[in-house]
Protein backbone atom coordinates (compact mmCIF):
# COMPACT_ATOMS: atom_id res chain seq x y z
CA UNK A 1 0.00 0.00 0.00
CA UNK A 2 1.07 3.56 -0.63
CA UNK A 3 0.40 6.02 2.24
CA UNK A 4 0.69 9.40 1.77
CA UNK A 5 0.22 12.00 4.77
CA UNK A 6 -0.35 15.51 4.83
CA UNK A 7 1.87 16.04 1.80
CA UNK A 8 2.70 19.77 0.98
CA UNK A 9 4.84 21.18 -2.12
CA UNK A 10 5.36 24.81 -2.87
CA UNK A 11 6.55 25.92 -5.48
CA UNK A 12 7.65 29.60 -4.73
CA UNK A 13 5.27 30.59 -2.52
CA UNK A 14 2.57 29.00 -4.37
CA UNK A 15 1.17 25.54 -2.60
CA UNK A 16 0.66 23.61 -5.70
CA UNK A 17 0.04 20.37 -2.98
CA UNK A 18 -1.60 21.22 0.07
CA UNK A 19 -1.76 18.99 2.92
CA UNK A 20 -2.91 15.75 0.52
CA UNK A 21 -3.13 12.42 2.18
CA UNK A 22 -4.62 9.47 0.87
CA UNK A 23 -4.04 5.89 0.57
CA UNK A 24 -3.52 4.04 -2.67
CA UNK A 25 -5.05 0.19 -2.25
CA UNK A 26 -3.07 -2.75 -3.82
CA UNK A 27 -4.41 -4.47 -6.79
CA UNK A 28 -6.62 -1.63 -8.06
CA UNK A 29 -6.47 1.00 -10.69
CA UNK A 30 -6.54 4.34 -8.91
CA UNK A 31 -6.92 7.53 -10.90
CA UNK A 32 -5.97 10.88 -10.39
CA UNK A 33 -8.72 13.65 -11.83
CA UNK A 34 -9.05 17.49 -11.56
CA UNK A 35 -8.96 20.20 -13.43
CA UNK A 36 -5.92 21.78 -15.40
CA UNK A 37 -3.59 22.86 -12.25
CA UNK A 38 -5.16 20.88 -9.75
CA UNK A 39 -1.39 18.83 -8.57
CA UNK A 40 -2.34 16.14 -9.68
CA UNK A 41 0.74 15.77 -11.90
CA UNK A 42 2.78 16.73 -8.67
CA UNK A 43 1.08 14.49 -5.95
CA UNK A 44 2.18 11.56 -8.74
CA UNK A 45 5.67 12.90 -8.99
CA UNK A 46 6.55 12.94 -5.29
CA UNK A 47 4.85 9.56 -4.81
CA UNK A 48 7.85 8.62 -7.30
CA UNK A 49 10.16 10.30 -5.87
CA UNK A 50 11.14 12.51 -9.20
CA UNK A 51 10.60 15.94 -7.32
CA UNK A 52 11.19 16.64 -3.62
CA UNK A 53 7.94 17.82 -1.21
CA UNK A 54 8.14 19.77 1.46
CA UNK A 55 6.22 18.31 4.19
CA UNK A 56 4.62 15.11 5.13
CA UNK A 57 5.36 11.87 4.58
CA UNK A 58 4.87 8.93 1.74
CA UNK A 59 5.40 5.59 3.03
CA UNK A 60 5.53 2.20 0.58
CA UNK A 61 4.93 -1.10 1.95
CA UNK A 62 4.99 0.54 5.76
CA UNK A 63 8.47 2.05 4.79
CA UNK A 64 9.35 5.60 4.52
CA UNK A 65 10.21 6.45 0.85
CA UNK A 66 13.11 8.26 2.03
CA UNK A 67 14.22 5.12 3.81
CA UNK A 68 14.00 3.27 0.77
CA UNK A 69 17.56 2.31 -1.43
CA UNK A 70 17.13 3.53 -4.64
CA UNK A 71 17.71 0.62 -6.25
CA UNK A 72 15.32 -1.63 -4.14
CA UNK A 73 12.85 0.98 -4.86
CA UNK A 74 12.79 0.66 -8.61
CA UNK A 75 11.70 -2.84 -8.26
CA UNK A 76 9.36 -2.23 -6.78
CA UNK A 77 7.29 1.01 -8.21
CA UNK A 78 8.11 2.25 -11.81
CA UNK A 79 7.00 5.61 -13.27
CA UNK A 80 6.16 6.63 -16.31
CA UNK A 81 5.62 10.80 -17.24
CA UNK A 82 3.43 11.88 -19.97
CA UNK A 83 6.25 13.59 -22.02
CA UNK A 84 8.83 10.81 -22.86
CA UNK A 85 11.36 12.55 -25.16
CA UNK A 86 13.93 10.41 -25.30
CA UNK A 87 17.09 11.68 -27.15
CA UNK A 88 18.74 8.82 -27.95
CA UNK A 89 17.96 6.49 -30.87
CA UNK A 90 16.41 3.53 -29.25
CA UNK A 91 14.69 0.44 -30.72
CA UNK A 92 11.71 -1.31 -28.86
CA UNK A 93 13.33 -4.21 -27.88
CA UNK A 94 16.50 -1.72 -26.79
CA UNK A 95 14.09 0.12 -24.63
CA UNK A 96 12.18 -2.61 -23.20
CA UNK A 97 15.37 -4.03 -22.04
CA UNK A 98 16.28 -0.92 -19.73
CA UNK A 99 13.48 -1.57 -18.01
CA UNK A 100 15.59 -4.36 -16.39
CA UNK A 101 18.36 -2.51 -15.23
CA UNK A 102 17.46 -2.03 -11.60
CA UNK A 103 18.24 -5.72 -11.62
CA UNK A 104 20.85 -6.56 -13.82
CA UNK A 105 22.39 -3.31 -13.80
CA UNK A 106 23.26 -3.26 -17.71
CA UNK A 107 24.14 -7.31 -18.05
CA UNK A 108 21.23 -8.77 -18.93
CA UNK A 109 20.82 -12.17 -17.75
CA UNK A 110 18.31 -14.89 -19.36
CA UNK A 111 16.08 -14.53 -16.69
CA UNK A 112 16.11 -10.98 -17.75
CA UNK A 113 15.89 -11.99 -21.43
CA UNK A 114 12.63 -13.83 -20.09
CA UNK A 115 11.00 -10.89 -18.78
CA UNK A 116 11.96 -8.48 -21.92
CA UNK A 117 10.42 -11.50 -24.17
CA UNK A 118 6.86 -11.48 -21.84
CA UNK A 119 6.79 -7.73 -22.15
CA UNK A 120 7.27 -7.54 -25.42
CA UNK A 121 4.09 -10.08 -25.62
CA UNK A 122 2.00 -8.70 -23.00
CA UNK A 123 1.94 -5.68 -25.19
CA UNK A 124 1.77 -7.33 -28.84
CA UNK A 125 5.24 -5.63 -29.86
CA UNK A 126 6.77 -8.64 -31.38
CA UNK A 127 6.50 -7.29 -34.94
CA UNK A 128 8.13 -4.06 -34.09
CA UNK A 129 10.71 -5.28 -31.98
CA UNK A 130 13.24 -4.35 -33.88
CA UNK A 131 11.99 -0.91 -34.66
CA UNK A 132 13.29 2.44 -33.55
CA UNK A 133 11.10 4.65 -31.73
CA UNK A 134 11.23 7.39 -33.81
CA UNK A 135 9.83 4.86 -36.81
CA UNK A 136 6.65 4.55 -34.90
CA UNK A 137 3.16 6.49 -34.09
CA UNK A 138 2.24 8.26 -31.04
CA UNK A 139 0.27 4.52 -29.95
CA UNK A 140 2.99 1.94 -30.65
CA UNK A 141 5.69 4.68 -28.82
CA UNK A 142 3.40 5.20 -25.71
CA UNK A 143 2.92 0.90 -25.89
CA UNK A 144 6.80 0.20 -26.02
CA UNK A 145 6.71 3.06 -22.64
CA UNK A 146 4.79 0.58 -21.08
CA UNK A 147 6.37 -2.65 -22.19
CA UNK A 148 9.46 -1.13 -20.43
CA UNK A 149 7.61 -0.61 -17.67
CA UNK A 150 6.35 -3.94 -17.34
CA UNK A 151 9.71 -5.44 -17.76
CA UNK A 152 10.48 -3.49 -14.86
CA UNK A 153 8.20 -5.89 -12.80
CA UNK A 154 7.29 -3.47 -10.01
CA UNK A 155 4.10 -3.97 -7.85
CA UNK A 156 3.24 -0.44 -8.19
CA UNK A 157 2.90 1.29 -12.06
CA UNK A 158 2.41 4.95 -11.87
CA UNK A 159 1.56 6.69 -14.82
CA UNK A 160 1.25 10.32 -15.71
CA UNK A 161 -1.54 10.79 -18.54
CA UNK A 162 -0.88 7.87 -20.34
CA UNK A 163 -3.61 8.71 -22.72
CA UNK A 164 -2.20 12.10 -23.91
CA UNK A 165 -2.02 12.76 -27.61
CA UNK A 166 -3.58 9.00 -28.02
CA UNK A 167 -7.12 8.54 -30.54
CA UNK A 168 -9.96 6.82 -29.17
CA UNK A 169 -8.90 2.79 -30.56
CA UNK A 170 -5.12 3.36 -28.80
CA UNK A 171 -6.46 5.02 -25.53
CA UNK A 172 -9.02 2.26 -24.85
CA UNK A 173 -5.92 -0.42 -26.33
CA UNK A 174 -3.96 1.23 -23.53
CA UNK A 175 -6.55 1.03 -20.84
CA UNK A 176 -7.06 -2.67 -21.48
CA UNK A 177 -3.81 -3.71 -21.05
CA UNK A 178 -3.58 -1.50 -17.60
CA UNK A 179 -6.79 -3.38 -16.71
CA UNK A 180 -5.09 -7.03 -17.47
CA UNK A 181 -2.05 -5.48 -15.44
CA UNK A 182 -4.00 -5.48 -12.53
CA UNK A 183 -6.19 -8.39 -13.17
CA UNK A 184 -3.94 -10.73 -14.55
CA UNK A 185 -0.63 -9.84 -13.00
CA UNK A 186 -1.92 -8.38 -9.64
CA UNK A 187 -0.18 -4.72 -10.17
CA UNK A 188 -1.20 -1.92 -8.34
CA UNK A 189 -2.07 1.49 -11.17
CA UNK A 190 -1.98 4.86 -10.37
CA UNK A 191 -2.99 7.01 -13.27
CA UNK A 192 -3.20 10.70 -13.89
CA UNK A 193 -6.40 11.27 -16.11
CA UNK A 194 -8.11 14.01 -18.24
CA UNK A 195 -10.89 11.88 -19.45
CA UNK A 196 -12.99 11.00 -16.70
CA UNK A 197 -15.40 8.60 -18.98
CA UNK A 198 -11.99 6.55 -19.09
CA UNK A 199 -11.96 6.68 -15.22
CA UNK A 200 -15.16 6.02 -14.82
CA UNK A 201 -14.67 2.78 -17.32
CA UNK A 202 -11.23 1.30 -16.36
CA UNK A 203 -10.89 2.35 -12.50
CA UNK A 204 -11.40 1.00 -9.31
CA UNK A 205 -11.02 3.82 -7.19
CA UNK A 206 -11.20 7.86 -8.09
CA UNK A 207 -9.00 10.61 -5.56
CA UNK A 208 -10.58 13.95 -7.17
CA UNK A 209 -8.15 16.93 -6.78
CA UNK A 210 -8.76 20.86 -6.59
CA UNK A 211 -6.69 23.27 -5.72
CA UNK A 212 -3.34 21.03 -4.49
CA UNK A 213 -6.26 19.49 -2.31
CA UNK A 214 -8.00 16.26 -2.20
CA UNK A 215 -12.02 17.27 -2.61
CA UNK A 216 -13.23 13.94 -2.86
CA UNK A 217 -12.22 10.41 -2.97
CA UNK A 218 -13.88 7.01 -3.26
CA UNK A 219 -15.07 4.11 -5.08
CA UNK A 220 -16.12 4.84 -8.65
CA UNK A 221 -19.65 4.82 -8.05
CA UNK A 222 -19.16 7.10 -5.17
CA UNK A 223 -17.45 10.02 -7.30
CA UNK A 224 -18.91 9.39 -11.03
CA UNK A 225 -22.47 11.61 -9.75
CA UNK A 226 -23.28 14.62 -10.50
CA UNK A 227 -22.99 16.63 -7.50
CA UNK A 228 -19.68 15.40 -7.20
CA UNK A 229 -18.47 16.24 -10.48
CA UNK A 230 -20.45 19.43 -9.88
CA UNK A 231 -17.79 20.71 -6.93
CA UNK A 232 -14.67 19.35 -8.59
CA UNK A 233 -15.15 20.56 -12.18
CA UNK A 234 -17.27 23.74 -11.06
CA UNK A 235 -19.81 22.51 -13.94
CA UNK A 236 -22.90 20.73 -14.62
CA UNK A 237 -22.16 17.28 -16.22
CA UNK A 238 -25.64 15.16 -16.87
CA UNK A 239 -24.52 11.27 -16.36
CA UNK A 240 -26.06 8.68 -18.43
CA UNK A 241 -26.43 5.16 -17.59
CA UNK A 242 -25.61 2.95 -20.34
CA UNK A 243 -25.57 -0.66 -19.61
CA UNK A 244 -23.86 -1.14 -16.37
CA UNK A 245 -21.46 1.99 -17.03
CA UNK A 246 -21.68 5.62 -16.37
CA UNK A 247 -21.05 8.11 -19.21
CA UNK A 248 -20.58 11.75 -18.11
CA UNK A 249 -21.94 13.98 -21.16
CA UNK A 250 -19.62 16.61 -20.45
CA UNK A 251 -20.12 18.30 -23.88
CA UNK A 252 -23.14 20.62 -23.69
CA UNK B 1 28.77 -3.10 -40.54
CA UNK B 2 28.88 -4.14 -37.38
CA UNK B 3 30.09 -1.98 -34.54
CA UNK B 4 33.28 -4.34 -33.47
CA UNK B 5 34.17 -4.04 -37.35
CA UNK B 6 33.79 0.09 -37.16
CA UNK B 7 36.03 -0.02 -34.14
CA UNK B 8 38.72 -2.30 -35.30
CA UNK B 9 38.89 0.09 -38.71
CA UNK B 10 38.96 3.33 -36.32
CA UNK B 11 41.28 1.12 -34.44
CA UNK B 12 43.82 0.06 -37.13
CA UNK B 13 43.51 3.89 -38.64
CA UNK B 14 44.79 5.64 -36.06
CA UNK B 15 47.39 2.99 -35.53
CA UNK B 16 48.42 3.36 -39.30
CA UNK B 17 48.83 7.06 -38.44
CA UNK B 18 50.36 6.85 -35.61
CA UNK B 19 53.15 4.40 -37.54
CA UNK B 20 53.36 7.24 -40.22
CA UNK B 21 54.09 9.92 -37.68
CA UNK B 22 56.81 8.08 -35.69
CA UNK B 23 58.83 6.26 -38.74
CA UNK B 24 58.34 8.40 -41.94
CA UNK B 25 61.29 10.92 -42.83
CA UNK B 26 63.57 9.19 -40.04
CA UNK B 27 66.95 9.65 -42.15
CA UNK B 28 68.56 7.74 -40.32
CA UNK B 29 68.54 9.88 -37.11
CA UNK B 30 65.93 7.60 -35.24
CA UNK B 31 68.15 7.43 -31.73
CA UNK B 32 67.30 11.44 -31.53
CA UNK B 33 63.95 11.74 -33.50
CA UNK B 34 61.97 9.02 -32.29
CA UNK B 35 61.98 9.59 -28.55
CA UNK B 36 60.87 13.23 -29.37
CA UNK B 37 58.56 12.11 -31.57
CA UNK B 38 56.89 8.96 -29.30
CA UNK B 39 56.31 12.04 -26.64
CA UNK B 40 54.53 14.13 -28.94
CA UNK B 41 52.24 10.94 -29.91
CA UNK B 42 52.07 9.82 -26.11
CA UNK B 43 51.03 13.77 -25.01
CA UNK B 44 48.27 13.15 -28.26
CA UNK B 45 46.59 10.32 -27.22
CA UNK B 46 46.39 11.13 -23.48
CA UNK B 47 44.85 14.66 -24.26
CA UNK B 48 42.44 13.52 -27.12
CA UNK B 49 41.44 10.47 -25.09
CA UNK B 50 40.65 12.87 -22.01
CA UNK B 51 38.76 15.66 -24.01
CA UNK B 52 37.16 12.63 -26.22
CA UNK B 53 36.01 10.62 -23.20
CA UNK B 54 34.75 13.60 -21.14
CA UNK B 55 32.69 15.41 -24.23
CA UNK B 56 30.82 12.30 -24.63
CA UNK B 57 30.24 11.53 -20.55
CA UNK B 58 29.51 15.52 -20.68
CA UNK B 59 26.91 15.27 -23.47
CA UNK B 60 25.14 12.35 -21.90
CA UNK B 61 24.64 14.01 -18.52
CA UNK B 62 23.15 17.02 -20.27
CA UNK B 63 20.93 14.96 -23.01
CA UNK B 64 22.50 17.95 -24.90
CA UNK B 65 25.06 16.54 -28.46
CA UNK B 66 25.52 19.97 -29.14
CA UNK B 67 27.76 20.66 -25.73
CA UNK B 68 31.09 20.81 -24.85
CA UNK B 69 32.44 20.86 -21.03
CA UNK B 70 33.95 24.69 -22.39
CA UNK B 71 30.47 25.42 -21.65
CA UNK B 72 31.58 25.98 -18.44
CA UNK B 73 33.75 28.46 -18.80
CA UNK B 74 37.21 25.98 -18.08
CA UNK B 75 39.27 26.98 -20.96
CA UNK B 76 38.63 30.53 -19.94
CA UNK B 77 39.51 30.05 -16.38
CA UNK B 78 42.77 28.27 -18.01
CA UNK B 79 43.84 32.01 -19.85
CA UNK B 80 42.55 33.88 -16.95
CA UNK B 81 45.08 32.04 -14.56
CA UNK B 82 47.81 32.38 -17.36
CA UNK B 83 47.34 35.93 -18.48
CA UNK B 84 46.67 36.94 -14.66
CA UNK B 85 50.12 35.44 -13.47
CA UNK B 86 52.17 37.15 -15.63
CA UNK B 87 49.92 39.78 -15.07
CA UNK B 88 51.00 40.11 -11.55
CA UNK B 89 54.06 38.48 -11.14
CA UNK B 90 55.91 38.57 -14.45
CA UNK B 91 56.94 35.97 -17.00
CA UNK B 92 60.01 35.56 -14.65
CA UNK B 93 58.63 34.71 -11.36
CA UNK B 94 58.74 31.31 -10.15
CA UNK B 95 55.26 30.61 -10.40
CA UNK B 96 55.74 30.41 -13.59
CA UNK B 97 57.92 27.52 -13.16
CA UNK B 98 55.73 24.47 -14.91
CA UNK B 99 55.50 22.16 -11.75
CA UNK B 100 53.89 24.96 -9.87
CA UNK B 101 51.71 26.52 -12.83
CA UNK B 102 50.22 22.88 -13.57
CA UNK B 103 48.94 22.89 -9.73
CA UNK B 104 48.16 26.02 -9.34
CA UNK B 105 46.10 25.80 -12.99
CA UNK B 106 44.28 22.45 -12.33
CA UNK B 107 43.60 23.82 -8.75
CA UNK B 108 42.03 26.38 -9.52
CA UNK B 109 40.15 25.10 -12.38
CA UNK B 110 38.59 22.20 -10.57
CA UNK B 111 38.22 24.38 -7.69
CA UNK B 112 36.00 26.66 -9.82
CA UNK B 113 34.13 23.55 -11.32
CA UNK B 114 33.09 22.52 -7.85
CA UNK B 115 32.12 25.70 -6.26
CA UNK B 116 30.21 26.62 -9.20
CA UNK B 117 28.43 22.62 -9.07
CA UNK B 118 28.18 23.51 -5.48
CA UNK B 119 26.42 26.96 -5.37
CA UNK B 120 23.62 25.75 -7.86
CA UNK B 121 23.16 22.55 -6.85
CA UNK B 122 22.53 23.26 -3.18
CA UNK B 123 19.19 24.53 -3.79
CA UNK B 124 16.59 22.32 -5.00
CA UNK B 125 14.47 22.10 -8.52
CA UNK B 126 17.89 24.19 -10.56
CA UNK B 127 18.70 21.80 -13.38
CA UNK B 128 21.94 21.67 -15.36
CA UNK B 129 21.07 23.98 -17.87
CA UNK B 130 20.76 26.97 -15.37
CA UNK B 131 24.55 25.50 -14.62
CA UNK B 132 25.48 26.11 -17.79
CA UNK B 133 24.01 29.47 -18.47
CA UNK B 134 25.97 30.46 -15.24
CA UNK B 135 29.31 29.02 -16.70
CA UNK B 136 28.68 30.54 -19.77
CA UNK B 137 28.23 34.07 -18.36
CA UNK B 138 31.38 33.05 -16.15
CA UNK B 139 33.44 32.21 -19.34
CA UNK B 140 32.78 35.66 -20.93
CA UNK B 141 33.66 37.14 -18.10
CA UNK B 142 37.05 35.82 -17.45
CA UNK B 143 37.46 36.13 -21.36
CA UNK B 144 37.17 39.87 -20.88
CA UNK B 145 39.46 39.88 -17.62
CA UNK B 146 41.82 38.57 -19.49
CA UNK B 147 41.36 41.24 -22.38
CA UNK B 148 41.64 43.40 -19.94
CA UNK B 149 45.17 42.80 -18.75
CA UNK B 150 46.65 41.35 -21.71
CA UNK B 151 46.39 45.17 -23.31
CA UNK B 152 48.17 46.60 -20.01
CA UNK B 153 51.08 44.10 -19.93
CA UNK B 154 54.22 44.50 -21.43
CA UNK B 155 54.56 43.35 -25.29
CA UNK B 156 57.37 40.60 -24.63
CA UNK B 157 54.98 39.26 -21.83
CA UNK B 158 51.76 39.19 -23.88
CA UNK B 159 54.21 37.10 -26.10
CA UNK B 160 54.40 34.37 -23.49
CA UNK B 161 50.81 34.43 -22.78
CA UNK B 162 49.76 34.09 -26.68
CA UNK B 163 51.80 31.05 -26.93
CA UNK B 164 49.53 29.77 -23.93
CA UNK B 165 46.40 30.80 -25.96
CA UNK B 166 46.68 27.96 -28.39
CA UNK B 167 47.02 24.25 -28.18
CA UNK B 168 50.02 23.06 -28.83
CA UNK B 169 51.77 19.68 -28.87
CA UNK B 170 54.89 20.84 -30.72
CA UNK B 171 56.67 21.50 -26.61
CA UNK B 172 55.11 19.06 -24.19
CA UNK B 173 56.68 19.16 -20.86
CA UNK B 174 57.73 15.16 -20.06
CA UNK B 175 57.80 15.17 -16.91
CA UNK B 176 54.41 16.91 -16.25
CA UNK B 177 53.27 14.48 -18.61
CA UNK B 178 53.96 11.74 -15.93
CA UNK B 179 51.82 13.89 -13.51
CA UNK B 180 49.24 14.27 -15.81
CA UNK B 181 49.17 10.77 -16.82
CA UNK B 182 48.56 9.58 -13.82
CA UNK B 183 46.17 12.17 -12.74
CA UNK B 184 44.29 11.03 -15.31
CA UNK B 185 44.79 7.19 -14.70
CA UNK B 186 43.14 8.03 -11.20
CA UNK B 187 40.15 9.59 -12.56
CA UNK B 188 39.42 7.12 -15.15
CA UNK B 189 39.74 4.36 -12.57
CA UNK B 190 37.34 6.53 -10.08
CA UNK B 191 34.78 6.80 -13.45
CA UNK B 192 34.29 3.27 -13.81
CA UNK B 193 31.87 2.79 -10.59
CA UNK B 194 29.91 5.16 -12.60
CA UNK B 195 30.68 3.32 -16.36
CA UNK B 196 27.07 1.52 -16.21
CA UNK B 197 24.72 4.23 -15.58
CA UNK B 198 25.79 6.40 -18.34
CA UNK B 199 23.37 4.53 -20.57
CA UNK B 200 20.41 4.61 -18.34
CA UNK B 201 21.48 8.93 -18.00
CA UNK B 202 20.82 9.33 -21.70
CA UNK B 203 17.59 8.15 -20.83
CA UNK B 204 17.10 11.56 -19.11
CA UNK B 205 16.98 12.39 -15.41
CA UNK B 206 13.06 10.89 -15.12
CA UNK B 207 13.83 8.06 -16.51
CA UNK B 208 17.18 7.54 -14.80
CA UNK B 209 15.52 7.88 -10.85
CA UNK B 210 13.00 5.74 -12.25
CA UNK B 211 15.49 2.69 -13.22
CA UNK B 212 16.99 2.98 -9.46
CA UNK B 213 19.77 5.76 -10.45
CA UNK B 214 21.03 8.26 -7.14
CA UNK B 215 20.65 10.95 -9.84
CA UNK B 216 21.88 14.24 -8.04
CA UNK B 217 24.81 12.03 -6.51
CA UNK B 218 26.13 10.62 -10.25
CA UNK B 219 25.60 13.93 -12.05
CA UNK B 220 27.67 15.61 -9.51
CA UNK B 221 30.59 12.84 -9.75
CA UNK B 222 30.60 12.80 -13.24
CA UNK B 223 30.97 16.79 -13.56
CA UNK B 224 34.10 16.63 -11.56
CA UNK B 225 35.36 14.10 -13.40
CA UNK B 226 34.85 15.82 -16.46
CA UNK B 227 36.20 18.97 -14.62
CA UNK B 228 39.40 16.66 -13.63
CA UNK B 229 40.34 15.44 -16.99
CA UNK B 230 38.90 18.75 -19.39
CA UNK B 231 41.70 20.73 -16.24
CA UNK B 232 44.48 18.20 -17.19
CA UNK B 233 44.27 18.10 -20.61
CA UNK B 234 43.81 21.65 -21.40
CA UNK B 235 46.93 23.00 -18.87
CA UNK B 236 49.34 19.78 -20.47
CA UNK B 237 48.53 21.36 -24.51
CA UNK B 238 46.43 24.44 -24.09
CA UNK B 239 43.17 24.89 -24.93
CA UNK B 240 41.46 22.04 -26.80
CA UNK B 241 37.91 21.30 -25.72
CA UNK B 242 36.67 22.51 -29.68
CA UNK B 243 37.61 19.31 -30.66
CA UNK B 244 35.58 17.35 -28.50
CA UNK B 245 32.37 18.38 -29.95
CA UNK B 246 33.36 17.20 -33.59
CA UNK B 247 34.98 14.02 -32.57
CA UNK B 248 31.91 13.09 -30.17
CA UNK B 249 29.42 13.78 -33.03
CA UNK B 250 31.74 12.06 -35.29
CA UNK B 251 31.24 8.67 -33.00
CA UNK B 252 27.59 9.19 -32.42
CA UNK B 253 26.86 9.50 -36.21
CA UNK B 254 29.57 6.37 -37.53
CA UNK B 255 28.71 4.21 -34.70
CA UNK B 256 24.82 4.93 -34.21
CA UNK B 257 24.28 3.33 -31.09
CA UNK B 258 23.73 4.34 -27.76
CA UNK B 259 25.89 1.79 -25.44
CA UNK B 260 29.04 3.98 -24.32
CA UNK B 261 31.19 1.39 -23.88
CA UNK B 262 31.20 1.56 -27.69
CA UNK B 263 30.95 4.81 -28.10
CA UNK B 264 33.48 6.07 -25.59
CA UNK B 265 36.06 4.19 -27.26
CA UNK B 266 34.73 5.09 -30.81
CA UNK B 267 35.31 9.11 -29.83
CA UNK B 268 38.90 8.46 -28.30
CA UNK B 269 40.02 6.52 -31.80
CA UNK B 270 38.16 9.36 -33.68
CA UNK B 271 39.76 11.47 -31.31
CA UNK B 272 43.53 10.54 -31.86
CA UNK B 273 43.20 10.04 -35.85
CA UNK B 274 41.69 13.96 -35.97
CA UNK B 275 44.58 14.59 -33.66
CA UNK B 276 47.38 12.94 -34.98
CA UNK B 277 46.02 13.12 -38.79
CA UNK B 278 45.82 17.06 -37.73
CA UNK B 279 49.56 16.97 -36.57
CA UNK B 280 50.83 14.96 -39.79
CA UNK B 281 49.72 17.90 -41.65
CA UNK B 282 50.97 20.52 -39.40
CA UNK B 283 54.42 19.16 -39.55
CA UNK B 284 54.51 17.72 -42.88
CA UNK B 285 52.45 19.85 -45.04
CA UNK B 286 52.52 23.05 -43.92
CA UNK B 287 56.17 22.95 -42.15
CA UNK B 288 54.60 24.21 -38.58
CA UNK B 289 53.25 27.44 -40.45
CA UNK B 290 49.59 26.66 -38.92
CA UNK B 291 48.26 25.31 -35.90
CA UNK B 292 46.32 22.23 -35.59
CA UNK B 293 43.26 23.83 -34.20
CA UNK B 294 42.89 25.37 -37.03
CA UNK B 295 43.04 22.17 -39.32
CA UNK B 296 40.47 20.52 -37.04
CA UNK B 297 38.46 23.56 -36.76
CA UNK B 298 38.50 23.53 -40.77
CA UNK B 299 37.85 19.83 -41.38
CA UNK B 300 35.27 19.76 -38.46
CA UNK B 301 33.28 22.36 -39.76
CA UNK B 302 33.24 20.86 -43.30
CA UNK B 303 32.20 17.64 -41.90
CA UNK B 304 29.22 19.40 -40.19
CA UNK B 305 28.10 21.93 -42.98
CA UNK B 306 27.65 18.48 -44.71
CA UNK B 307 25.77 16.51 -41.89
CA UNK B 308 23.73 19.67 -41.85
CA UNK B 309 23.04 19.48 -45.61
CA UNK B 310 22.43 15.18 -45.58
CA UNK B 311 19.80 15.83 -42.68
CA UNK B 312 18.42 18.88 -44.28
CA UNK B 313 17.82 16.43 -47.43
CA UNK B 314 16.57 13.29 -45.76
Amino acid sequence: MIEVKELSKTYGDKPVVNNVSVNIQKGKITSFIGPNGAGKSTLLSAVSRLIKYDIGNIDIDQQSISQWKNRELSKKMAILKQANNITVRLTVRELVSFGRFPYSQGNLTPEDIDHIDEAIAFMELENLENQYLDELSGGQKQRAHIAMVIAQDTDYILLDEPLNNLDMKHAVQIMKVLRRLVDELGKTVVIVIHDINFASFYSDYIVALKEGEIINQGPVDDIIEESSLKEIYDMDIPIKQLDRCKVCVYFG
Amino acid sequence: MHNRTKLVILSILSLGLIAIFLFSNLDGHWDYVLPRRAMKIFAIVLTGSAIAFSTVIFQTVTNNRILTPSIIGLDSLYLLIQTGLIFLFGSTHSLMNQYVNFFISVGFMIVFALLLYHFLFKREGENIYFLLLVGLIFGTFFNSLSEFMQVLIDPNEFQVVQDQMFASFNNVNTDLFYIALAGMAVTTLYFLKFAKFLDVLSLGKDQAINLGLNYDYIVKQIFIIVAILVSIATVLVGPITFLGLLVANVAYEFLKTYRHRVLILGAILVSIIALVGGQLIVERVFTFSTTISVIINFAGGVYFIYLLLRESRA
